[in-house]
C-alpha cells in the first residue's frame, strides 16, 4: 500500500524507514509523483518531470538491493535538479527560449555524484531565466508560485527547487546560488537552502551565469537534509579547476556543537530597508540561541553596504561573457538570416528575455575599453574589501546571523517592472558570494502573516559544519 | 625599394604546440580527421563546461620561452578575449593578456638580436569553410594549444623577417615544441609594418597583414606593403591603420578591417582558471633538459670538425638530420666524409623521394659501415655509390651487397697485370698517342681497366701500374 504522506518526510526519516524495511523505494516515488500531479499545475515548479525513469529506478532498487545495512544515505531518494544544471540526455533549458530545445549530452558533476550516491533524479525545476532574478517570474516556461500562497512569488532564482521541496514534490533539490539564488527562495518558501563555499562543489555542468560567484547548492526540508545532499556532492573535481583540493569531511549535523560557538551579529544589519517585523523575528531568534551558544557578539561588516552594487557589476560583466555562446550557430534557438550579424542579433533578441538582455548590455558596457577599470576593476577592489571584512569578523565569531531577505514574499507581478527593488532584495545574500564563503537560510521559528522568515547563517570558507549545526539549533527552537 | 624610408616590421607568430591533447580538454589535438570528430562538450562550448589546463602545453611553452632567452613568469594568468564568430564556440577565446607566460627574450639572426616582447599560451579557434551556398564549421581545431610569439618592431626588411621566421621555426622544431608546418597552420605569421623617413624617431602608422601561408607570401606581402606605403607617403598621403588580407593568387593585399570598425575585445580575467603558478624547480628542470639549439650545434660543428658554413647549415636544417650526422660520426670517424655524403648522396635521395631523414631506410650505423669500407680502401668511391644505391633500393647492408657481388678491392696483381696487358693491346692507337706526348689519354686507359676489373681496383693503383708498363 502506498503511504500518501511519505513525501512529507525528511531524507533521514525515509532512509530509516527503508532500512527497517517499513517501506519500499517505489512507495516514496509514487508518493512524490502523486503530490506533483496534484500540486504542480498550480505551482509550476517543474519544467520537466521524469516520471517513468524515476519509477523504473525505484522498482529496480526494490528488486536489487539486498544489503539494507549498508544503504547509502540518498539511496532511492527523489531529488529535483534546477534546470540550469545538466542532466545527461535531458532538457537543460535554463528557463530560456534560447535553450528550450537543448538536451545535455553529459551530467553535471553534482548530478553524477548524486546518482552515484543512489539518488533518483525526479525532474528539472523552474528558475528565473539563466538564474537572473529573485522571483522565478522570468522563466520562458512561466512563473512559479509560492506553495504557501499561490498569489505570491517563491523567491528566486531557484524558486522551482524551493517550491517543489516545500510542497513535497521532491524530497530535496539542487539549486544554484550566484547572489542568493538558493537562500532567497528557501527563505520565501520556508525551507532550508545551503550555499556551499565557492569551490567546494564542482561547477562542471552548472550553466555559467557569473563564474566567479556561481555555486551549486542544496535545498531540503531541514538543514540536515541539505547536509546529506551536500555530503554527496562536495569535493574536488578535476573537471573544475576552481574546486578546492582538500579532503571533505562527512558532516553529521549536531546542534549541541553550538555551545562552543560565538555568534556574530553585524551592526549594519538593522538598517534602513529592513522590514521591522523581520528585524523583530531575528532578534527573538537570537535571544533564543543565547541560551545554547557560548556568546553573542556584535561584529562589523562596514563594506557590505556596497555588496549589491559590487555584485551586480561583477555578475553582469561575467554574464555578458558567459552568455556569448548562445548565438544560434551550434545548438538552441536559431532565427535564420542570410546575414551572419542578423542571425546573431535576431537569435539573441528573440531568445533572451528583457532582464537577461539588460544584464548582458550593462555587463558589456562595464567591460568595454575605457570603462573596465572604472566598473569591473573597481568592483573587484570592493569585493576584496568585503572579503576582508568577513576575515576580520570571523576572528571574533564562528558564525554570523542576519536575515536572508530584507522583505517578505511579494505578489507575482508586483516587482517585475522594478528591477532595482528586486536587486536590493539581495542585500544580505550577495556578501557571501562575493567573499566566496558559505551560508544557509532556514526558516525562523515564527512566521509573519503565515509567511516564513528566512534566517541566514554565514560561516567562513569551508565552515559548512558550523552553519549547519547552528541552523539545526534554530530549527529546534520551537520543538 | 624606396630608400627615403626606414622599414619597421614587428611579427606575431602563432605556433601550434605538439601536444597529444587539446589545451583545455582531453580531445586529440591532431591535424585532420573527419570534421567535428575530435570534439567534446568542452571544446565545442556546450553550456556548463569548464576548461582545465593541459600541463604538457604549459611545459612546451616554457621550453619555447627558455630557448628564446625569455624570462619565465612564475605567475601568469588567463583572460577571455571576446568576439562573435561562428568558429569560436564560446564567443570568447581563452588567452593570456596582462600576465603572459614569458617576456623579454631575443632571437639572434646573423649576429643581430631581435627582441621578443612576449610569449603567451592560448587556444585555437575552429575552421570555417565557405562555399557560395553555405558555410560549414569544423571544430576539430578548436582548443588546440598555441603560443603566440611577439617581437618588438625591430625587423628592418622583408629578408630579415623571413630569416627571423626561418630561425624561429628551426628552433621550435629542434625543441620538438611544434612541427611548424605552415600548410597545416602549425606556424602562422601576422606581420605589422610601418615606414618612417630615415632619421625620424616617431613610428609611422602601421598596417597588419593576414593570410600569409608561406614564407614566400610573407616576403611578397611585405614587399608589396612597403611599396604601397612608400607611394602614399611620397605623394603626401596618409597611411590608414588597418588590417590587410593577402591575396595569394593576385599578390595584392586588400582591406579587411579598418580602424573605425576595430573591435573591442572586452578582455577580463578568466574566472574558470586559477592563476598559473610555475615553480622554479620545474622551470629549472625544463631548462636543464633543453636540447642543444641550432646555434650551439653550429659552433660545435664548425670548431670541432672544421666543416664549412654551407655544409653546417645544411646539416643543421632539421634536428633529425643533425642527429643523423652525429650518430654516423660516432661510428665513422671522418666528419668531413660523412658530412659530404649526407649533403650530397643522402640529401639527393631524400629530395628525390620527398621524404624526411626519419623515413630514410639506411640507418646511421649502416651508412657508417659503408663509409668505413671506403675509408679502409676496400672499395672505391664509385663502388661505394653503387652500393649505396643498392642499399636504398634493397634494404640490404653494405657488407651483404659487397659479399654478394664480390666487390671488395682486389690485391691480386696478376689480375691487374692481365687486365692492363689486355687493355694496352686492344688500344694500341691510344698507347701510341700517349707515347707521342698526349698524356691526357691515360684516363681513357684507366677507365678501360676499371671496367674490366669491375671497380675492384683503385684508379690510383691502376694508373701507377699503367705508367710502369708504359
Ligand atoms: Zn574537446
Amino acid at each position: 500500500m502506498i503511504n500518501p504522506d511519505l513525501c512529507d518526510l525528511t531524507i533521514s526519516v525515509l532512509h530509516n524507514k527503508i532500512k527497517n524495511r517499513e517501506i519500499k523505494f517505489s512507495d516514496i516515488i509514487f508518493s512524490v509523483i502523486k503530490r506533483v500531479k496534484s500540486e504542480d499545475q498550480k505551482i509550476n515548479g517543474y519544467i520537466s518531470i521524469f516520471e517513468e525513469d524515476a519509477i523504473n529506478q525505484a522498482v529496480d532498487l526494490d528488486k536489487t538491493i539486498k544489503n539494507f545495512e549498508q544503504l547509502k544515505p540518498l539511496s532511492g531518494i527523489p531529488i529535483a535538479v534546477k534546470d540550469n544544471i545538466c542532466v545527461k540526455d535531458k532538457l537543460t533549458t535554463c528557463g530560456s527560449k534560447i535553450l528550450a530545445n537543448f538536451i545535455s549530452p553529459y551530467d553535471a558533476t553534482a548530478v553524477a555524484k548524486l546518482k552515484v550516491a543512489g539518488a533518483i533524479i525526479i525532474g528539472k525545476t523552474n528558475l528565473d531565466e539563466f538564474a537572473m532574478g529573485s522571483s522565478t517570474e522570468t522563466s520562458y516556461f512561466g512563473p512559479t508560485s509560492n506553495p504557501i500562497d499561490n498569489r505570491y512569488v517563491p523567491g528566486g532564482s531557484s524558486g522551482g527547487s524551493a517550491a517543489v521541496v516545500k510542497y513535497s514534490g521532491a524530497i530535496g533539490a539542487l539549486g544554484s546560488d550566484t547572489g542568493g539564488s538558493v537562500r532567497h527562495p528557501a527563505a520565501f518558501c520556508g525551507v532550508a537552502g545551503l550555499k556551499p563555499t565557492y569551490g567546494r562543489v564542482s561547477r562542471y555542468g552548472l550553466v555559467a551565469f557569473a563564474s566567479s560567484l556561481d555555486c551549486v547548492g542544496a535545498l531540503g526540508k531541514t538543514a540536515e537534509d541539505t547536509a546529506i545532499i551536500f555530503n554527496a556532492i562536495a569535493g574536488y573535481d578535476e573537471m573544475d579547476a576552481t574546486t578546492i583540493n582538500t579532503p571533505v569531511k562527512n558532516i553529521s549535523v549536531d546542534s549541541n556543537a553550538i555551545k562552543k560557538y560565538t555568534i556574530g551579529i553585524p551592526k549594519e544589519v538593522f538598517a534602513e530597508g529592513l522590514d521591522g517585523r523581520i528585524a523583530k523575528v531575528i532578534e527573538d531568534t537570537i535571544n533564543n540561541l543565547r541560551k545554547r551558544c557560548r556568546n553573542v557578539k556584535e561584529v562589523s561588516l562596514p563594506n557590505t553596504k556596497y555588496a549589491v552594487a559590487t555584485y551586480y557589476l561583477i555578475c553582469m560583466a561575467e554574464a555578458s561573457s558567459n552568455l556569448a555562446r548562445y548565438d544560434g550557430v551550434k545548438y538552441g534557438l536559431r532565427v535564420s538570416s542570410s546575414e551572419l550579424k542578423d542571425l546573431y542579433a535576431q537569435t539573441r533578441d528573440e531568445g533572451f528575455n528583457t532582464e537577461v538582455k539588460r544584464r548582458i548590455l550593462i555587463g558589456t558596457y562595464g567591460l568595454s575599453k575605457g570603462y573596465y577599470d572604472e566598473y569591473y576593476g573597481t568592483a573587484q577592489k570592493v569585493r576584496n574589501l568585503i572579503k576582508q571584512d568577513f576575515d576580520q569578523a570571523f576572528k571574533d565569531c564562528d558564525v554570523i546571523i542576519t536575515p536572508t531577505t530584507p522583505v517578505l514574499p511579494f505578489k507575482l507581478g508586483e516587482q517585475i517592472s522594478d528591477p532595482l527593488a528586486m536587486y536590493l532584495g539581495d542585500i544580505f545574500t550577495t556578501p557571501a558570494n562575493l567573499a566566496g564563503i558559505t551560508a544557509i537560510s532556514v526558516p525562523a521559528p515564527l512566521t509573519i502573516d503565515n509567511f516564513p522568515v528566512g534566517i541566514q547563517i554565514t560561516g567562513p570558507a569551508l565552515g559548512e559544519e558550523q552553519i549547519l549545526n547552528t541552523a539545526k539549533a534554530i530549527e529546534e527552537i520551537n520543538e | 625599394m624606396n630608400s627615403k624610408y626606414e622599414v619597421i616590421i614587428g611579427l606575431e607568430v602563432h605556433v601550434q604546440l605538439k601536444t597529444r591533447t587539446k589545451l583545455f580538454c582531453a580531445c586529440p589535438a591532431e591535424f585532420g580527421g573527419q570534421p567535428n570528430t575530435n570534439i567534446c562538450p568542452i571544446c565545442s562550448g556546450l553550456p556548463g563546461v569548464l576548461p582545465t589546463m593541459n600541463q604538457h602545453a604549459v611545459d612546451l611553452a616554457i621550453k619555447a620561452g627558455l630557448a628564446l632567452n625569455c624570462q619565465i613568469s612564475e605567475k601568469s594568468s588567463f583572460a577571455r578575449k571576446h568576439y562573435f564568430y561562428p568558429d569560436l564556440p564560446k564567443g570568447y577565446q581563452i588567452t593570456q593578456y596582462k600576465e603572459p607566460l614569458a617576456i623579454n627574450g631575443f632571437v639572434e639572426i646573423d649576429g643581430l638580436k631581435i627582441s621578443i616582447r612576449r610569449i603567451h599560451l592560448e587556444e585555437d579557434s575552429g575552421k570555417s569553410i565557405h562555399s557560395p551556398t553555405e558555410s560549414l564549421i569544423d571544430f576539430n581545431r578548436c582548443g588546440v594549444p598555441l603560443i603566440e610569439i611577439v617581437t618588438e618592431p625591430e625587423i628592418r626588411s622583408p629578408d630579415q623577417a623571413v630569416k627571423y621566421l626561418q630561425t624561429l621555426r628551426q628552433i621550435m622544431r629542434y625543441l620538438d615544441v611544434s612541427d611548424c608546418e605552415m600548410e597545416k597552420a602549425h606556424f602562422r605569421c601576422e606581420p605589422n609594418i610601418s615606414l618612417r623617413p630615415i632619421g625620424q624617431k616617431q613610428f609611422g602608422v602601421r598596417t597588419e597583414l593576414k593570410n600569409l601561408n608561406s614564407l614566400n607570401s610573407v616576403h611578397q606581402a611585405l614587399e608589396f606593403e612597403i611599396n604601397r606605403q612608400s607611394k602614399i607617403l611620397d605623394t603626401g598621403g596618409v597611411i590608414v591603420q588597418e588590417t590587410l588580407f593577402w591575396d595569394e593568387q593576385n599578390r595584392v593585399a586588400g582591406t579587411m578591417r579598418g580602424k573605425e570598425e576595430s573591435e573591442d575585445y572586452r578582455y577580463f580575467p578568466e574566472p574558470d582558471l586559477p592563476v598559473l603558478v610555475l615553480n622554479r624547480e620545474n622551470i629549472d628542470n625544463i631548462k636543464n633538459t633543453l636540447p642543444l639549439l641550432p646555434w650551439q650545434r653550429k659552433k660545435i660543428l664548425k670548431e670541432k670538425y672544421n666543416l664549412s658554413e654551407n655544409i653546417v647549415n645544411i646539416i643543421l636544417e632539421t634536428k633529425e638530420f643533425a642527429d643523423y650526422f652525429v650518430e654516423t660520426i660516432k661510428l665513422c670517424d671522418d666528419a668531413k666524409l660523412v658530412a659530404n655524403w649526407l649533403v650530397t648522396e643522402v640529401k639527393a635521395v631524400l629530395n628525390d623521394k620527398s621524404i624526411s631523414i626519419n623515413e630514410f631506410n639506411i640507418i646511421p650505423k649502416e651508412l657508417a659501415n659503408l663509409l668505413n669500407l671506403l675509408r679502409a680502401q676496400k672499395i672505391t668511391g664509385t663502388v661505394a655509390k653503387e652500393i649505396f644505391t643498392d642499399m636504398v633500393l634493397t634494404n640490404k647492408t653494405a657488407t651483404e651487397i659487397v659479399n654478394e657481388k664480390g666487390l671488395f678491392l682486389s690485391n691480386d696483381d696478376s689480375l691487374l697485370i692481365k687486365s692492363i696487358d689486355e687493355v694496352l693491346t686492344e688500344n694500341a692507337d691510344i698507347v701510341a698517342k700517349y707515347k707521342s706526348g698526349k698524356t691526357s689519354v691515360i684516363s681513357f686507359l684507366i677507365g678501360a681497366v676499371l671496367q674490366k676489373t669491375h671497380g675492384k681496383l683503385t684508379p690510383q693503383k691502376i694508373k701507377d701500374k699503367i705508367l710502369e708498363k708504359l
